[in-house]
């Protein structure tokens, strides 16, 4: 504790904005080390934009304020997305020049304010104290003006170099709100700036503003908020009591400064990474004792002598109502600097959001709207994709294996081998999967940029209360259809625990692409004209499972607790190309750098099994493996040791199964295949060995990712074992019954 | 209206709009919980019931005393949509019952 108060300190929790790429791959990997080396030439923090040449801004906004395009406005490409440091929070740090500037933009979680809540609001707040950006770009919603503004009045708290962005002026004057925006930077005392980020109007200036605040801190004159009248003396009270303590302990004001941005060539702290409550402004830790913020009343109870705190503490007591009351004097505060500025309809304008949502978030309209929603998304993903799929693997990689054989003519045949059907062919099960991921994220970037999925969510919740989980936890199950492994990630939207919990482990049951891809690839052969039914049949056979998992934990480990709903459904607009354009862009790339390495890794593994010893695959290891499964497998009618090693192989990559067949049946994963693999099982066990397929142990990405999200072994081995009971149980239950119903 | 049939009329309606009697053991009128307003009505929110990180939640949200709400969707069962401040929020049942209010008259 006895630290000086004015030192900063960088070490733990800063971004790291390298420029690596292999540290961006969030996912796959452990999450970063805690400690980051101080003075590392990674540490581009803000508090030596001197040395590092580079200038940092922080990008803060509630959600659903046009913050990401924003970002993707400045930034393009040149983002780095990773996680902050030993945290499941994505953390996005882009790089761009204005006026001959090297700027770092970090984008702070989008949070509603900077109480300690949630995960996303410690660090925002956490970030914004202890890193010291040079500025703060605050992007608030025109349309909700006053609420959008609840951020900004906890940042002029704070004292930091402010720039407001006024977003979405065009949809608040459709709605018949108009602002002015320099009453409102009058009333404040920070620039704001008028903005259509959307259609990039007004960037360039915030950019601008933000610079000229950067370049002279102190001349900025903002309003801090004030507090109600009666709550004004204990606040005063608190904060002297901090501070007499501060002095007493660091010698300090405690409080990092009344003039922002001073410290930058303050020295640095470099052997101290723990938080202590001197970290804070006095000021702004007095407020939020008030407010009953959990981390900063622990805080002053750890770091402050036992007699200060108790006086602390009496003050706190005898005003123990005040922490709803100072949201409330907030929004009176925000009240009185907007009302100048903004000018109403006298009756409300039924908007187009209104009309819209009549339909869809109606609980029996809604439901068809989404059903049919889930439905395009479907047919349009899997229209676009199979042309330029069958085009992939039939022209491009038949011919690339041809050209690369020939090539390798004079090579030992293991290397040609190991190439050509090894790596090629698992090179190749990635390039062909890639269109429907793409076109399936453009597709779901494009629902969630409209706003409709939110709605999606809402219209959910009744059913995710079965389970124990609510609407919001609709949102990465359904990301679950392009990929588990994104899904698993979006379970961090979940403010609780249990609710995370129990969705990563749903997750997994969600058919993904890569599963969706090996039924349409064996249902023809298997069931002939019933094809389409039997692959529906599978996915909803996913579903009930999902659903009957999700029923039963909820009972029997959870005691049927529920969690609290509250997500707000942002107002429908036209999705932003360049938005959606990213989204996708980011998705598809972290699925390329997790899942693509693997799936190489695991052709070359799989290639090399099947052809050692001696090169012939009916006395390979694998072969070997195979048979030796074969007891297990004659309960679900695959007895075939080529069975099991696919369905084995698909652990990898569920796409696998079908590049594992190929090399097993030696044809490649050409038409001929499903038709070979159908001829060796009977009816009850063709749908035997899909069930099994579908509900299989999640493939190693997913089963990576769910060890990095849950940091528990107990619950990754738990989802696993679940998973492996699960499909293996079904698979032969389904053979007996099918074995039976065509024996009698 | 006398003073008793406006403290009641909220309930009347609520009732009519129920069928089913509400959980009025723990709220005094002239406040009712968010949850029984039917749509379209217009309320003013008065206490917030509930733990503390759920109650600074919902107020950060802007369900502060004395906030102007706007019930939008209420079908007796399932989440509940509301406006405040302009801005759409979604709210469990459960949820929703933690927020009190009074009705203005329409």
């Amino acid at each position: 504790m006895a630290l000086p108060a004015q030192k900063i300190r960088l070490p733990e929790r800063i971004s790291r904005p390298d420029k690596q790429p292999d540290a961006a791959a969030p996912a796959m990997m452990p999450p970063p080390a805690l400690k980051v080396l101080t003075g590392s030439c990674h540490d581009t923090g803000p508090s030596q934009p001197v040395a590092a040449g580079q200038l940092t801004i922080a990008l803060v906004g509630q959600p659903n304020v046009g913050k990401s395009t924003v970002f993707n406005m400045l930034t393009g490409l040149n983002q780095h997305v990773g996680n902050w440091p030993g945290k499941t929070v994505e953390q996005k740090t882009g790089f761009f020049r204005a006026n001959g500037a090297s700027l770092a933009l970090v984008d702070l979680p989008g949070t509603y304010s900077l109480s300690a809540n949630s995960e996303e609001e410690r660090i925002a707040r956490d970030y914004l104290i202890r890193a010291r950006p040079a500025v703060v770009m605050a992007v608030v919603n025109a349309a909700i003006l006053e609420r959008s503004l609840y951020l900004v009045a906890e940042l002029l708290a704070l004292g930091l170099p402010l720039v407001v962005g006024l977003n979405m002026l065009d949809v608040a004057e459709q709605r018949g709100v108009h602002i002015e925006p320099h009453v409102l930077a009058a009333a404040l005392g920070v620039p704001v700036i008028p903005l259509v980020a959307s259609k990039n109007q007004g960037v360039q200036e915030l950019v601008d503003a933000a610079l000229a605040v950067a370049a002279d801190p102190a001349s900025q004159k903002a309003n801090r908020p004030t507090i109600r009248p009666e709550h004004q003396p204990v606040l005063a009270a608190v904060e002297a009591i901090l501070r007499r303590a501060a002095g007493d302990i660091g010698g300090g004001e405690g409080e990092i400064s009344a003039s922002p941005g001073a410290q930058a060539d303050a020295p640095q702290d470099a052997d101290v990474d723990r938080i202590s409550l001197t970290d804070y402004p006095a000021d702004w830790a007095a407020l939020k004792l008030l407010e009953g913020d959990g981390e900063i009343t622990a805080l002053a109870r750890a770091d402050l002598p036992p007699a200060v705190w108790d006086e602390i503490h009496a003050h706190l007591l005898a005003h123990e109502d005040a922490y709803l009351d100072i949201a409330g004097g907030r929004y009176e505060w925000i009240g009185r600097m907007a009302r100048a500025a903004v000018t109403r309809p006298k009756a409300g304008v039924i908007t187009r959001t209104e009309r819209l949502d009549r339909v869809a978030t109606h609980p029996l309209f809604g439901m068809g709207l989404l059903l049919a929603m889930f439905g395009l998304v479907f047919w349009f993903t899997y229209t676009v994709a199979t042309p330029i799929t069958d085009w992939l693997s039939g022209t491009v990689l038949a011919g690339l294996s041809t050209a690369l054989g020939a090539l390798l003519g004079g090579t030992p045949a293991w290397f040609s081998g190991l190439l050509v059907d090894g790596l090629l062919a698992g090179a190749g099960t990635v390039l062909t999967f890639l269109p429907i991921l793409v076109i399936f994220f453009a597709a779901l970037g494009v629902l969630e940029d409209t706003g409709y999925l939110a709605r999606g969510a809402y219209v959910m919740d009744r059913f995710m209360h079965m389970m124990g989980l609510h609407g919001k936890s609709f949102l990465p199950l359904f990301l679950g259809f392009g990929c588990n492994v994104p899904a698993v990630l979006g379970a961090r939207i979940l403010e609780d625990r249990r609710a995370r919990l129990l969705t990563i482990l749903l997750a997994p049951l969600v058919p993904c692409t890569a599963r969706l891809a090996v039924i349409a690839f064996l249902a023809p052969a298997f069931f002939g004209p019933q094809a389409a039914l039997a692959s529906w049949g599978l996915v909803a056979l996913n579903l009930v499972v999902l659903a009957a998992v999700g029923i039963a934990v909820n009972r029997l480990a959870f005691g049927g607790a529920q969690t609290a709903f509250i997500m707000e459904l942002p107002l429908y607009h036209i999705p932003n190309p360049r938005t959606v354009g990213l989204y996708v862009w980011n998705n598809t790339l972290s699925f390329v750098r997790k899942a693509g390495s693997l799936i190489l890794i695991a052709s070359a593994v799989v290639w090399l099994l099947s052809n050692l010893p001696g090169g012939a695959i009916e006395t390979s290891l694998l072969a070997r493996f195979g048979r030796w499964l074969a007891p297990v497998g004659s309960w679900m009618g695959l007895a075939d040791w080529r069975i099991m090693v696919a369905l084995l192989s698909s652990f990898f990559a569920k796409e696998n199964t079908i590049a594992t067949l190929g090399i097993l049946f030696g044809t490649g994963a050409g038409t001929g295949l499903a038709t070979q693999v159908a001829a060796i099982l009977t009816p009850a066990a063709r749908w035997a060995f899909l069930v099994a397929q579908m509900l299989f142990i999640p493939c190693l990405a997913t089963v990576a990712t769910i060890k990095q999200e849950t940091a528990s072994w107990r619950w990754t081995g738990a989802s696993v074992a679940l998973l492996l009971a699960l499909s293996l149980g079904a698979a032969a239950l389904v053979y007996q019954v099918g074995t039976l119903l065509a024996g009698g | 209206m006398s003073m008793v049939s406006r403290a009641i009329a909220p309930f009347r309606r609520h009732w009519r709009h129920q069928g089913q009697q509400p959980e009025v053991d723990a709220v005094a009128p002239p406040f009712t919980a968010l949850s029984h307003l039917p749509p379209g009505r217009s309320a003013l929110v008065r206490v917030l019931r509930g733990g503390r990180e759920f109650c600074s939640r919902v107020a950060n949200l802007g369900f502060t005393e004395g906030a102007s709400i706007q019930v939008q969707q209420n079908y007796g069962r399932g989440p509940i949509l509301v406006e405040v401040r302009g801005a759409l929020v979604a709210l469990g049942r459960a949820e929703a019952e933690k927020i009190l209010v009074q009705a203005e008259e329409s």
